[in-house]
């Protein structure tokens, strides 16, 4: 657990960069730090390896104050990733994982093995060891970023902006993989963005900034989306707020209808003989000759915002509802869906005043 | 031009004493000496003020002021101060090496990736382990480029050496001059010349050899990075 405790960050000639911060931060969770630039969300990040002295305050690791141990040898035992990886460039990809591992004495044969080991967990094959940081993408920069703060295995790592200097496509894969690399590892992660939407796919806790350096609101991805602290919140998680928390629950509990109760709204799903949706027939689609593709489907596992999604795009408005291998087995009309999300919302509502 | 002194082969007798070979000898021993003294002086001077960041108007002064200084009045005043004798002509050429060493020095620091000194602190690096593993390998194709151009300028000066009874390639200038044997200032002229680009060249494999290949470029052409997996 890392512990802000009344942390003020005053620079000299410079109003307070933060301001009376206290929180906690669990212990094995993604804890997000997100706001808009210079809100402090840096300076906290960095406080907590000393690389910022705070003004006055304390930060602890496990309660234990981080100024009691010397500066190296506390950050030895932090990971750090940093936006654009800072690779070592005159050292190849192996040298640069074995950092850590070197300056906690551990010899060259054994930091070199731990560093081979680490870019396997990253998903980076063996012949990317010997290369040098110049000869790698962005995405892959990145993954040895990763690796060398994982390498001597510590348990808290500091992540600052680390997958916001590579393209949309490659962030969303290095998301997942982090997401993977947690779920094994179970680090105590304090990781700083400025965009809401990495923060509620990534936190398991989210805390949000604000302009001075103050805490706007400390919760869940959900609680931040269902019930902002204030104004500043609620704007800056965004507008589609409501839509995107649907993705917090899962489809298995949308009520779903035999696939003949489409006959309702005037349409006909033709299936192929292995039971697989072909598409809709029917006045509805306008009588056509061959049928109209369905535009996807969903399983129970999906969450409720594909449902929703498929449902509000489907030519008839229906979303349809797949097994294990790949058979229609129900359909869920865009009517049902409309009252199975307002009885939804009278019970997140009774949560709220419980 | 009367090539006859550079080729005559009683000239390149290295028993003979004030044989080509022997001034050359003299000649590179001189650079030699001046080049570490200058080094000794400006490379930690260059690294500490490019490390911290403090005293940066030194290192741009310093090279600028010592630029501008002519070593032959230089070396004419320490021979005054001092008295003949090798001192004086090595405090002459360590001066002009000063200059290069210190500006290229402090550059090359200063050119680092800010993001990259970052990490190696947040990584747990002391600062002198920031300064020798990190910051001076990365500096080290910019310092070594002022290195060269500093070799460059002493093997060219070295030659005042002559002007206060020293040896040195020098001589044959002088002694050309003095005696109107232009055959032996040609020979003076070709064989400094020729030191001079064969030690650049050296300089050269020796920074290919010390420089990581991740720096310069090579490893990028040499192979194409993979698709991400």
């Amino acid at each position: 657990m890392i512990t802000f405790d009344e942390v003020v960050k005053v620079f000299p000639g410079g109003s307070a960069a933060v301001d009376h911060l206290s929180m906690e931060l669990p212990t094995g969770k993604i804890t997000v730090f997100v706001g808009p630039s210079g809100c402090g969300k840096t300076t906290s990040l960095r406080m907590i390896n000393r690389m910022i002295t705070p003004t006055s305050g304390r930060v602890l690791i496990d309660g234990q104050d981080v100024t009691a141990q010397d500066e190296a040898t506390l950050r030895r035992g932090i990971g750090y990733v940093i936006q654009h990886a800072g690779l070592f460039p005159h050292r190849t990809v192996v040298d640069n994982v074995a950092t850590v591992p070197l300056l906690l004495g551990s010899s060259r044969r054994e930091a070199r093995r731990a560093a081979l080991e680490v870019l396997e967990r990253v998903g980076l094959p063996q012949s990317f060891a010997d290369r040098y940081p110049a000869q790698l993408s962005g995405g892959q920069q990145q993954r040895v970023g990763v690796a060398r703060a994982l390498a001597a295995d510590p348990p808290v790592m500091l992540m600052d902006e680390p997958f916001s200097a590579v393209d949309p496509v490659v962030r969303e894969s290095l998301q997942r993989e982090f997401l993977r690399l947690q779920a094994e590892l179970g680090k105590t992660i304090a990781l700083v963005t400025h965009d809401i939407d990495e923060a509620i796919k990534l936190g398991d806790v989210v805390a949000v900034f604000r302009e001075g350096g103050r805490l706007a609101q400390f919760g869940t991805p959900r609680e931040l989306l269902e019930r902002p602290a204030d104004a500043f919140v609620g704007e800056f998680v965004g507008r589609d707020r409501g839509f995107r928390s649907l993705s917090f629950d899962t489809a298995d509990s949308v009520p779903v209808r035999p696939p003949g109760d489409a006959a309702e709204d005037g349409a006909e799903l033709v299936l192929d003989p292995a039971g697989r949706p072909l598409g809709w027939l029917g006045p509805a689609v306008g009588s056509p000759a061959t049928p109209v593709p369905t535009g996807g489907t969903f399983s129970s596992t999906d969450t409720l915002r594909a449902v929703t999604d498929l449902a509000i795009s489907s030519p008839v408005g229906i979303a349809v509802r797949v097994g294990p291998d790949g058979a229609v087995d129900g359909i869920v009309r865009h009517h049902d869906l409309v009252d199975h999300l307002a009885s939804r919302r009278g019970r997140s509502g009774a949560e709220r005043t419980a | 031009m009367d090539s006859s002194y550079l080729f005559d082969p009683e000239h390149w007798d290295p028993g003979a004493a004030g044989s080509i070979p022997q001034l050359l000898l003299s000649h590179l021993g001189y650079s030699a000496l001046a080049l570490l003294f200058g080094t000794l002086i400006a490379l930690p001077v260059g690294l500490f003020i490019g490390h911290t960041g403090r005293g940066s108007f030194l290192a741009i002064n310093a090279g600028n002021a010592g630029r501008s200084l002519p070593t032959l009045g230089l070396l004419m005043l320490m021979v005054t101060l001092l008295g003949l004798g090798l001192t004086p002509v090595l405090i002459a050429l360590t001066v002009l090496v000063i200059p290069p060493v210190l500006t290229s020095t402090y550059a090359g620091m200063r050119s680092l990736d800010a993001s990259v000194v970052d990490a190696a602190r947040g990584m747990g690096m002391r600062p002198s382990q920031v300064l020798l593993r990190v910051e001076f390998p990365m500096a080290l194709p910019v310092l070594m480029g002022g290195f060269r151009s500093a070799a460059l300028q002493v093997i060219a000066t070295a030659t005042v050496a002559a002007a206060v009874g020293l040896g040195g390639l020098g001589r044959l200038l002088i002694d050309g001059l003095a005696l109107n044997d232009y055959s032996r200032v040609l020979a003076g002229a070709v064989v400094v010349a020729a030191l001079a680009i064969v030690l650049d060249l050296l300089l050269g494999l020796i920074q290919r050899s010390i420089v990581s290949p991740g720096l310069t470029g090579r490893a990028v052409r040499t192979r194409r990075a993979a698709p991400a997996p």
